[in-house]
């Protein structure tokens, strides 16, 4: 009579004896990029599976979840659910979503599916093959989830477009970018760790959230059905670290670095997070500032507490961003309040209202720096002076972002670092972007700045008009400019039957 | 009489996205369009790969072959990722029904001490060719170009782990679930002259660079060739020997396989359509690649079934080429 097997062994006879010692090929140019990172791994057999998933089983569980939430995705639209969401202000939360975030999981996707075939380890191997697969599901489901949202709103037509080329969506293209180009173990801690377990309640979940306060049913949705893929992610970025931590001494010092330049690198793009949440959110889930206690300061704490036996350290420059946590949304909103003439969503002036909930989430630091400066901004809007900067801004050479945030102990001083490498003078927001291109300035020197493009007119015009109609393809007075008055806002006015 | 539902029409602004607008017209998209169509990034790449500095992170230069349009690479199935796993599931259920009737009625005792020596020395060593061809299709996902192809690669990728796992499982059937002959099956791919040839083509692919060539060489030659040695011809011979339950523990495969093919064969035919460059490109793999893909199965195919075999799937896979436009 057969015995009966438990999932561990299963998964091992039925997974990981797939693979064989070559004899007829050299096995490293099977798997040629294992060792340039300086990463030492002495026994692959040592990787414990962090899910025990049969292709069978994936199919199934997934073919039920894509079954549930398709259901709701063509309710949703035989509804016009679009209509309602708290407000249509709203709606350009999600636009910063499918054109800043989706395109993301594509790359997540790519991502995965490349160190799905490098790691020579077949567990890791079907691991990354199976996230692959997820982040696909993710990129089509929520290009299929705002597919409703394009046909109503604008600022949705364009987003593999425009993802390529706008200058605020440079900062988190840049970031995948330079994730996918390192070597298989960075872009395992890059992505699998830092961003799928450390920063996810961040990125991800807040849009999701967002979406549950704010009666957009087809994107919280999505983030249901979301939730189990990211829970298998996050326990494979949890097996990434402590397997490369186990495997050899010598890889500490090389995670550690990882560590503290990808914990940067994404915070750097939760600035757009963190002005969604507090800025963007009719109905607000909670401010940034809370969101970064509790989700990193608490449950991150913890974590690197439990990695404290491997060696690792708290990554650098989490004091500062302990004080930006007071300054970032407001700074990072100002400045695409000054933009907006550039960019494929609506930014107005929060309400009295919300003003008020700003000073109380932000006591130490919204009154005195920033509320005077929205008062004003509102001043000049009623007198018919609404305000855009008419100028490019600097981008800083790391993470792309214009140079508007300020030292934390001068917040009226805005922030500037450089470099200079090979005779050229490099710039950035932060120390923590300029210790991460002194570290790499081979790689960093190579960055598509958007307005560095435009000025050497490689954006295919002379003046920015041309540069935002013709080459970001924005829908000049629709997509852009002041959310009073815009079509989103008459059109909603005309569904909801007032003024 | 019908009942009659009233709903709040809004006019929407527009149909669908722009660039699927531009691919299809302004009229409302199918969820595979607007799922597959222009997702990947073509443009504006900030860093250059340090693990291949000479391209970008997508660069069409990484295969021979070069499409005006990569999105020519339509699937006929359709499939994205819910329509994908939707049809797989349906297949599984049916496969997994199969091997739980055969468990549960011990079909296995049944079988004759030749047939399962024959299972266990030919067909479950198969399993390494399927996780090979898993990682072919993936290289496929990583480093090719355009949705539409890239997708339904790893698609293809996954079903050769899953159809690895069925081999396995029977292999576990046979053992009475202690991994034995799963072991058996492992030593004779390792040691066994008759399978030397297929493992070091195995090998060969996997040092293979150009992915298009590396989808040429596994997805055509060498699974029309396999296919119909290994899940044609052999569960004839099954059948023929008294073993026809068995067929119920190939049934995922031959389905696959046929699913499988449309896709292939679409791809192939879209390729050479293409321009006489990629044909001529595609001629010379296939003339190269072909006499090794078939001196690795002959000895395969000739102790499981003779001398007549490989003639036979050799004329399936002529076949085939002839309708991509091959060779003519």
């Amino acid at each position: 009579m057969a015995t009966k097997l438990n999932i561990k062994d299963k998964y091992r006879l039925l997974t990981r004896d797939l693979d064989w010692d070559f004899d007829y090929q050299d096995r490293k140019e099977a798997f040629p990029q294992e060792d340039f990172e300086g990463i030492k791994i002495t026994d692959w057999s040592k990787w414990e599976d962090p899910f025990r998933l049969t292709m069978d089983a994936y199919w199934k569980y997934q073919a039920e979840k894509e079954k549930k939430l398709y259901a709701i995705f063509d309710a949703f639209s035989q509804n016009n659910g679009h209509v309602n969401v708290t407000d249509a202000r709203y709606v350009n939360a999600i636009k910063l979503f499918l054109t800043g975030v989706s395109p993301l999981e594509y790359q997540a996707h790519q991502g995965f599916a490349a160190v799905g075939r490098q790691f020579s380890g077949v567990g890791a191997r079907v691991a990354c093959q199976m996230q692959s697969l997820d982040e696909l599901r993710h990129v089509q489901t929520q290009v299929h989830a705002m597919s409703h949202y394009n046909k109503f709103f604008d600022g949705f037509h364009e987003f593999p477009h425009m993802h390529d080329r706008v200058w605020y969506l440079s900062v988190p293209k840049s970031f995948f970018d330079d994730a996918r180009s390192a070597g298989p173990f960075e872009f395992m801690i890059a992505i699998g760790f830092s961003f799928e377990y450390v920063l996810t309640n961040l990125l991800f979940v807040p849009f999701m959230s967002g979406a549950a306060y704010n009666g957009d049913m087809a994107t919280v949705t999505f983030g249901f059905s979301a939730q189990s893929d990211e829970a298998r992610h996050m326990t494979l970025g949890l097996e990434v670290i402590k397997f490369l931590l186990e495997q050899h001494e010598d890889n500490l010092p090389i995670v550690q670095k990882w560590i503290n330049k990808w914990l940067w690198r994404g915070y750097r793009v939760l600035a757009l997070v963190a002005m969604m949440m507090d800025y963007m959110l009719p109905n607000k889930v909670m401010s940034w500032k809370e969101a970064w206690e509790v989700y990193f300061e608490d449950a991150a704490g913890s974590l690197f507490k439990d990695l404290a036996r491997y060696g690792i350290v708290m990554p650098d420059y989490v004091e500062t961003i302990a004080k930006e946590k007071e300054h970032l949304s407001h700074q990072a909103w100002w400045i695409f309040y000054n933009f907006t003439h550039a960019s494929a969503f609506h930014t107005w002036i929060p309400s009295a209202k919300e003003l008020d909930w700003l000073s109380e989430k932000y006591p130490s630091t919204f009154d005195q720096y920033y509320r005077p400066r929205f008062e004003l901004a509102a001043e000049m809007e009623k007198a018919g002076e609404r305000f855009y900067c008419s100028g490019l801004p600097q981008l800083c050479q790391v993470c792309q972002i214009p140079m508007g945030f300020t030292e934390m102990d001068n917040p009226t001083l805005i922030s500037y670092r450089d470099s200079v490498y090979k005779d050229d003078r490099y710039h950035f927001c932060s120390d923590g972007c300029k210790t991460i291109f002194d570290d790499e300035p081979e790689k960093y020197v190579h960055s598509w700045l958007p307005v560095q493009q435009i000025f050497q007119g490689n954006c295919g015009g002379a003046d920015v008009e041309t540069v935002l109609k013709d080459y970001y393809r924005i829908n000049m007075g629709a997509d852009n400019m002041e959310y009073a008055g815009s079509p989103d806002d008459l059109r909603w006015k005309a569904w909801k039957g007032v003024a | 009489m019908t009942i009659e539902i009233k709903t709040a029409t809004l006019e929407p602004v527009r149909n669908t996205f722009a660039h699927i607008e531009r691919r299809f017209g302004d009229k409302p998209a199918t969820r595979y369009q607007e799922g597959t169509y222009d997702l990947q990034a073509v443009a504006n790449f900030h860093y250059k790969p340090m693990w291949q500095p000479e391209y970008e992170l997508n660069d069409t230069r990484r295969t021979a072959i070069q499409m005006e349009d990569w999105y020519a690479f339509r699937d006929p199935r359709q499939f994205y990722y819910g329509t994908y796993v939707q049809q797989r599931a349906k297949m599984q259920e049916v496969a997994e029904s199969n091997y739980s009737f055969f468990e549960k009625r011990n079909l296995a005792d049944l079988l004759s001490d030749e047939v399962k020596a024959k299972l266990i020395r030919f067909l479950v060593p198969l399993r390494h060719v399927e996780h090979t061809a898993n990682l072919n299709n993936v290289y496929g996902t990583a480093y090719g170009y355009g949705t539409a192809i890239t997708q339904a690669l790893l698609y293809d990728g996954m079903d050769r782990f899953g159809i690895a796992q069925y081999l396995s499982r029977i292999g576990l059937i046979f053992d009475g679930n202690t991994g034995d002959k799963l072991a058996e099956a492992k030593t004779y791919w390792l040691q066994e002259e008759v399978w030397q040839g297929m493992r070091a083509l195995c090998e060969e692919t996997l040092i293979t660079k150009d992915w298009f060539e590396l989808f040429v060489v596994q997805d055509l030659l060498m699974d029309t060739l396999n296919y119909d040695i290994f899940f044609n011809q052999f569960e004839q011979w099954l059948r023929d020997n008294g073993a026809q339950d068995v067929a119920m523990l190939m049934e995922f495969m031959q389905n696959w396989h046929k699913d499988t093919s449309r896709w292939v064969d679409a791809v192939m035919k879209t390729a050479v359509a293409e321009s006489e460059a990629n044909k001529a490109t595609l001629e010379t793999w296939i003339s190269a690649w072909r006499p090794k893909v078939e001196a690795a199965l002959a000895p395969l195919a000739e102790e499981m079934l003779g001398a007549q075999a490989l003639p036979l799937a050799q004329a399936e896979l002529d076949k085939r080429l002839n309708k991509a436009g091959l060779f003519k």
